[in-house]
């Protein structure tokens, strides 16, 4: 078993979560101002408001639910969902947006800003190209089926380039069987709550994605939460389970599912995957691995976290992943041992109410999969694997180099850079984009109060003279 | 009152031994001082505070002690408990022929002339309302967006996943429905059981009507309000459970100040086939001031003068309903969801939709797709008039079919007039809802045999709430002709009198 890479997560200086708490304070101050002088009627009000006939119904939203979209997200909104207008690969074209009354609205000039560097989109392998040749069969299903598949799995939406796929992804990650589903957020909503329910614990953890905590509270089992790729942690919650059962009755858990992701996109970290592995064969417990960011972009041959830690994939009970980030497409899949996707086959929610996935985007993920396998004749896929691997050591050693506080595991294409203050985030991402970089930052609520962070996605595509100008506009940047 | 006198208790230290002892002199004075000066304290005080200290130490050193703790079980014991503890297997052993567990494969597109288990028939089973999954003008279009994006939009619509295209939609939408906004989702399911969440929290109220979808029943279990259902299409028994809550308001009306209502129905119901009164539930809504949200998966682009749906249908004003849902995956046959309303309520879930801000965006070709297919919508709506013609064609024929014949009635079609998915249920079931399932499979085998493509309407058993009986679905849609649905409507029937006899 290959020794794990280090990773790091240095806490924030003292003087700098002061000033972070401060700065929030002071915004949060100045937000019930101007609430009040809206209320007062000195300052003019740009919120969208109720409709005159409906004045006398019950508040769609309350006041302080809103608070923080309309004081603090408002003035800084122009930082996301900036719109492109071409491909998004290593470079964008991304629109020019204006605002004449500080981002409450926003309306676009038709001027873009062509060739910005692409660090914010999920394209690891560089799969989303718009080449003729790679896109002849993509193009050729478009023609040959259409757009849409108008019913579900179960009724008549099960194509057989549908059971194609399901043989291809089965044999491409080493397990007996695979399932594919539309979208990749819904097949972990729809699916858990096919594996459990009412009496079955699952083990989370923290900084667990969003599909995964819906589909855990969906399932009605008992969620305990434990610390971020914390084994102590782990282990101490799976000996109370097994050894104290339900709360109140005592009785026996039916099941107990752990669940955690490959690579964790707001940090960088890769899960403890060996650790876990031994510590569910020890308590019985069941894995379920979300591997939507590490499918393709980690290990030898892109197998993901399974292959990086030299581990049999059968020891992980269910493999999920989606197809959006290293494949190009859309959609995710679900994979592991025959009796497990025979359930799924009949008891998913997606394969009985949800429409099936739409015939070109399966042959995308279709050709990107045998390219990365080999299987189309070429080496491309695996030169885009090592070019990936290649790219996110360089990178992350010329930003330690430079001085910067990187986030994550030293494999991990998701590279985060902590920025700690709100006000230098912003500014930091609107710089960028004047020198042609697209940055993607994030703060509160997604992540903790002092650790707002920019995060750079690294991509096969980047060559290094793009990366060398990201780094040094970085630096500075900071100086 | 007993006093103690200290003054004298330490009379007897000779200030010299102090200093041979080596202390400083002035630490010697402030010692003796302090002795010496000690005022004269009432016996009961001193107890007291004798026991105080006495209970503080013992508090100090004393074992924490937890109520929850199973604080015997030794490690030997645990260990044990770890070995012996058995769980269930993952899944649950499922039997070879499960009926749901073989899919019928479909080779080839999914068109009007369909490839079933290999052999070719008339397609009746996909929502292909509008013939657009042969369209060559969509196609074209999704070719050209193809050649210029790629397929995948590599990110949420938060961290550059917004494309031109998406912004298009949108605006096409919105104008097309007559709504201030339009909101996409890049999946139909996750649009209505992300929206729903949006807006309605633990503690509101929301009155649903019982044959409602299943992506609406995920969409409130994930909200965690309380849920009133009402009997189907049943004015009346919605009142009666409004007019209750009203009582219930008055008698705490600080809370009901605060409650948010809401209720939701589909405009054509995709489990019965028919439509929900909308202009009663309108009325209903500002007697009572409830919000509606509005399902039209189903009748979008197949009600209405113009396609727009249950509320063009009845005449009624868009503004009125709060909140319209569709997903694109039926008539528009592309990928994908959208919610359409006034700004005031779509603009919330461009944070709040889960669906919206936690996925990846709509892929670039199926919105183009969805942007022609409403092109041709709206510059031919006599499209929505000829399949009208259709649907009360079959709708008669069916019935024309199962009144005449002797064995009648064993059948009865379940449906609108105008709706063009049907369900075909038994009149009598046997009792046993597996009996009826196996029997209406060989209903659809017999017919797939004879080429025509039928499907068992499927459903999870154990996950819906009211679990509709077990039927046929027959979709009509504008690509067959007259013939086709002859053929259909005797090739049922034959197989109703082969197999039900």
């Amino acid at each position: 078993v290959p020794m794990p890479r280090p990773e790091s997560f240095e806490n924030p200086p003292m003087y700098v979560a002061v000033m972070t708490y401060l700065g929030f304070g002071i915004v949060t101050l100045f937000g019930y101002f101007r609430d009040f002088l809206r209320a007062v009627g000195l300052e003019k009000c740009h919120i969208a408001r109720e409709r005159e006939e409906q004045k006398d119904f019950v508040p769609l939203y309350q006041d302080f639910e809103n608070f923080y979209t309309r004081n603090l997200y408002m003035r800084v909104r122009d930082n996301w969902n900036r719109p492109i207008c071409s491909l998004p690969g290593p470079v964008f074209d991304v629109m020019e947006r204006v605002s004449p009354d500080y981002n409450w609205t926003f309306s676009l000039t038709g001027k873009t800003i062509d060739d910005v560097i692409n660090m914010g989109s999920y394209n690891y392998l560089g799969f989303a190209e718009n080449d003729g040749d790679f896109l002849k069969t993509v193009a050729d299903r478009t023609q040959q089926y259409g757009l849409g598949v108008c019913s579900t799995r179960q009724e008549m939406g099960n194509l057989a380039i549908h059971e194609e796929l399901e043989q291809l992804v089965a044999s491409f990650l080493g397990v007996e069987s695979s399932m594919i589903f539309g979208m990749g957020f819904a097949t972990n909503s729809m699916n858990i709550p096919a594996l459990v329910g009412k009496g079955c614990l699952i083990l989370s953890d923290e900084l667990n994605h969003t599909s995964l905590i819906l589909g855990a509270r969906l399932s009605g089992a008992t969620i305990w939460v434990f610390k971020h790729n914390n084994m102590q942690s782990l282990e101490r919650l799976l000996r109370e389970a097994v050894c104290s059962g339900q709360p109140r009755t005592h009785r026996p858990w039916r099941k107990v599912l752990i669940m955690v992701e490959g690579i964790y996109s707001m940090e960088g970290s890769v899960v403890r995957l060996p650790d876990i592995v031994a510590l569910k064969k020890k308590y019985k417990a069941y894995l379920y691995l979300d591997e939507a960011h590490s499918i393709g972009a980690v290990g030898p041959t892109g197998r993901g976290v399974t292959e990086l830690f030299g581990l049999d994939p059968s020891d992980i009970d269910v493999m999920m992943g989606t197809f959006t980030k290293s494949f190009g497409a859309a959609g995710g899949y679900i994979a592991g041992k025959k009796e497990l996707v025979d359930h799924l086959r009949s008891h998913s929610h997606s394969a009985v109410y949800a429409s099936a996935m739409s015939p070109p985007v399966t042959e995308q993920i279709l050709r990107a999969m045998k390219c990365i396998m080999g299987l189309d004749g070429t080496t491309v896929g695996q030169a885009r694997v090592h070019q990936l691997a290649e790219n996110t050591r360089y990178f992350r050693s010329r930003l330690q180099e430079m001085g910067f506080i990187i986030y994550g595991n030293d494999d991990s294409p998701v590279v985060p850079i902590l920025l700690y203050m709100p006000g230098k985030v912003v500014a930091f991402s609107r710089a960028m984009l004047k020198r042609k970089i697209g940055v993607v930052v994030v703060g509160f609520p997604a992540t903790p109060i002092t650790e707002a962070r920019a995060r750079f996605c690294l991509s096969a595509a980047h060559t290094k003279a793009m990366l060398d100008q990201v780094s040094t506009t970085h630096f500075e940047l900071d100086s | 009152m007993l006093f103690i006198d200290y003054s004298s208790a330490f009379n007897t230290i000779i200030s010299t031994k102090l200093r041979t002892l080596g202390l400083n002199t002035s630490i010697c004075n402030w010692i003796l001082d302090f002795l010496m000066g000690s005022p004269q304290a009432p016996a009961y005080h001193l107890v007291l505070e004798g026991i105080l200290i006495l209970w503080i130490i013992r508090l100090l050193f004393s074992k924490t002690y937890k109520l929850q703790e199973r604080s015997d079980l030794t490690e030997k014991e645990k260990e044990d408990l770890i070995e012996e503890w058995q769980p269930e297997p993952l899944v649950p052993p499922m039997s070879k022929d499960h009926p749901s567990l073989n899919y019928d494969i479909v080779t080839g597109p999914p068109s009007h002339k369909i490839i079933v288990n290999g052999k070719e028939c008339i397609n009746f089973a996909s929502f292909n309302f509008l013939g657009f999954l042969d369209n060559e003008r969509v196609k074209q279009k999704a070719l050209t967006s193809l050649r210029r994006y790629g397929v995948g939009t590599c990110g949420p619509r938060g961290f550059y996943g917004t494309f031109d295209v998406h912004l298009e939609l949108e605006d096409r939408l919105a104008k097309f429905m007559k709504t201030e906004e339009a909101i996409i989702y890049s999946y139909g399911f996750a649009t209505i059981a992300s929206a729903i969440p949006a807006y309605s929290k633990r503690g509101d109220i929301v009155f649903v009507d019982e044959a409602a979808c299943f992506s609406i029943q995920k969409g409130l279990q994930a909200s965690r309000s309380f849920i009133k259902y009402f009997k189907h299409n049943d004015m009346e028994d919605l009142e009666r459970l409004l007019k209750e809550q009203e009582i219930e308001d008055q008698r705490n009306p600080r809370k009901a100040r605060v409650t948010r209502r809401f209720i939701i129905v589909e405009g054509l119901y995709i489990n019965t086939a028919d439509v929900c009164p909308l202009p009663d539930l309108v009325k209903l809504k500002y007697k009572y001031k409830v919000r509606i949200f509005l399902e039209e998966s189903m009748s979008f682009g197949v009600l209405g003068e113009h396609g727009r749906g249950v509320t063009e249908h009845f005449g009624v004003n868009i503004d009125d309903i709060d909140l319209i849902s569709a997903n694109m995956e039926n008539a528009v046959a592309s990928i994908g969801g959208f919610c359409c309303g006034r700004s005031f309520v779509i603009d919330h879930q461009r944070l709040s939709g889960q669906g919206y801000c936690f996925s990846a965006s709509l892929p670039p070709m199926l919105a183009a797709a969805a942007i022609e297919a409403l092109n041709i919508m709206e510059e031919d709506p006599v499209v929505i008039l000829i399949w009208f013609r259709f649907f009360i064609f079959m709708y008669d024929l069916v019935n024309k079919y199962f009144q005449i014949d002797s064995y009648s009635a064993v059948k009865s079609v379940i449906g609108e007039v105008y709706a063009p998915a049907l369900h075909l249920q038994l009149e009598r079931s046997s009792g046993s809802r597996d009996t009826d399932v196996r029997m209406l499979r060989s209903i659809v085998d017999y017919c797939l045999e004879r080429q025509i493509a039928l499907t068992l309407a499927r459903y999870l058993d154990k996950e819906e709430r009211f679990l509709p009986p077990p039927s046929i679905r027959v979709v009509v849609t504008i690509e067959q002709t007259e013939e086709d649905i002859e053929k259909a409507a005797s090739c049922i029937r034959e197989a109703a009198l082969a197999i039900l006899k």
